[in-house]
């Protein structure tokens, strides 16, 4: 690999607006993710953290600006949505596993449907999946069998079965009992630590300092501040200085 | 001579019934499939398609299920199409259940959230394997028990078809009645025999509601 596409980022957001009828959400959003970085979202409740991860799946669509992931213009409206799924992984806060499928099934769907992958390999694929994220004992158990942090972990490796280059996680930690966030962190730190490019969003503010090579912070749709974990130390702007003093 | 109500008649009637069953098993086999063409149909991305799905089933549902059965018996054959009376039947019964089932399971896939669609568009899932992987099974638990008590309104939406000269469990009462004029035993033993074929699908389908409400308590 030459040196420019090595310093080329991995994901780009540029002025990018999003509304949803009269209300606009995202107002000239702008960032940009290196290979192997870990990029956090802070901000309040309502900032448009969610959606601006949303936009670089292509969840919603913008209404302006631009967006590329993996060499994909997202924001063409031609793409194909599923050559970007495949580079794209993403967990939502609600875990959304599918209940009638085993963890082992759900892990296997994918590569198996999407990928054409032979079944012995795919059941190799999962449970090395699941040994990542400790869970290598509930192949063939259902979702609700589970606790939410190990439905959580298990959507995770869902995700990482596709071996995906990017991923991205919308708050997985907010439905969970704080003595069950401890272990989903711990795997999205491991992850970090193999060098997988992601973007996090979360309300987790110790975790977010330990893991942010790129802090990014929102308020009411803009981007207020962004830089190393230290910005929360030394917040330029009243309204981050304001958050970090209630979050902190 | 009057002969009075016996076992030749019990067994016509049975015989009757059979082809009840039988009936009934080709409207739900052939409503089944019309019904999730239907409500596939009527969640498409495309609005034509998704608006004669709509017509279809609107317009099935003004007619009466007897006006069915004769356009099928009287109205086929009239353009060119003949047809047996249990075809006639089949043909307008599929019409019919293919309507209400096609509503029914339409409300049973827009049950499942809209975030399970969402986590299979990320696995990268195209639209048919998102739709037939993932959100069809989760529909048909979630319809099982309401199937299973539309059954029963099957069964007994089948006695129509003896007014188009299908000899099933209600024609043959009224074949009985016309040779012994003893209408009250004949139909009552005709009910007894609707009752015996719909009171265990009526106890299935509860059974399957009260096991899936407790289902859901627990998940
Ligand atoms: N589908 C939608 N339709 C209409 N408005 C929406 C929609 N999704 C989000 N919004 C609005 O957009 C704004 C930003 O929402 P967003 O979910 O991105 O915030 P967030 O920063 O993720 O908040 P939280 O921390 O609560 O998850 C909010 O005002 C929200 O009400
Ligand atoms: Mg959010």
């Amino acid at each position: 690999m030459n040196n420019a596409t090595e310093n080329k980022p991995v994901i780009v957001l540029r002025d990018v607006e999003k509304s949803f009828g009269q209300v606009k959400v995202l107002h000239g959003v702008s960032f940009e993710v290196q290979r192997g970085q870990v990029t956090v979202l802070i901000g309040r409740s309502g900032s448009g953290k969610s959606t601006a991860l949303r936009c670089i799946d292509r969840l919603e669509t913008v209404n302006a600006g631009y967006i590329e992931v993996c060499g994909h213009v997202v924001t063409d409206p031609a793409l194909e949505l599923r050559k970007l799924r495949l580079d794209v992984g993403i967990v939502f806060q609600s875990y959304n596993l599918f209940p009638h499928l085993t963890i082992g099934q759900n892990i296997m769907l994918a590569p198996r449907s999407v990928k054409n992958l032979p079944k012995t390999e795919t059941v190799e694929l999962a449970r090395a999946c699941l040994e990542q994220v400790g869970l290598g004992d509930k192949f063939d158990a259902y979702p609700e069998q589970l606790s939410g942090g190990q439905q959580q972990r298990a959507a995770i490796a869902r995700s990482l079965a596709m071996q995906p280059k990017v991923m991205l996680f919308d708050e997985v930690t907010s439905a969970l009992d704080p003595e069950l966030t401890g272990e989903v962190l711990k795997v999205i730190e491991r992850l970090a630590a193999g060098g997988m490019t992601m973007v996090i969003v979360t309300h987790e503010m110790n975790f977010a300092r330990r893991i942010a090579d790129q802090l990014v912070f929102m308020h009411q749709g803009k981007i207020w501040e962004k830089g190393p974990g230290a910005i929360l130390d030394a917040p330029q702007t009243p309204e981050l200085q304001r958050f970090a003093a209630q979050e902190l | 001579m009057v002969s009075s109500f016996g076992t030749i008649h019990i067994q016509f009637l049975l015989e009757g019934a059979v082809w009840t069953i039988i009936l009934s098993a080709c409207a739900f086999i052939g409503g089944g499939v019309m019904g999730l063409i239907i409500a596939l149909m009527r969640i498409s991305p495309v609005w034509t398609v998704r608006t004669f799905a709509a017509a279809y089933i609107q317009l099935v549902q003004g007619i009466p299920l007897l006006v069915l059965m004769f356009t099928g018996f009287f109205g086929l054959p009239a353009i060119g199409v003949p047809v047996s009376p249990l075809m006639a039947a089949t043909i307008s019964m599929t019409v019919w259940v293919g309507a209400y089932l096609g509503e029914f399971w339409r409300g049973s896939l827009e049950a499942v959230p809209k975030s399970q669609w969402e986590a299979a568009e990320c696995l990268a899932l195209s639209r048919a394997q998102r739709m037939f992987k993932v959100i069809i099974p989760q529909a048909v638990r979630n319809a099982t028990p309401g199937t299973v008590g539309f059954m029963v309104q099957i069964i007994k939406n089948t006695s129509l078809a003896s007014a188009v000269s299908f000899v099933d469990l209600t024609r043959a009462g009224q074949l009985i009645n016309n040779s012994i004029f003893e209408p009250f035993i004949t139909f009552v033993a005709v009910a007894v025999i609707y009752f015996l074929l719909c009171f265990p699908l009526s106890v299935l389908s509860r059974r399957l509601e009260r096991r899936m409400a407790r289902g859901m308590a627990k998940a």
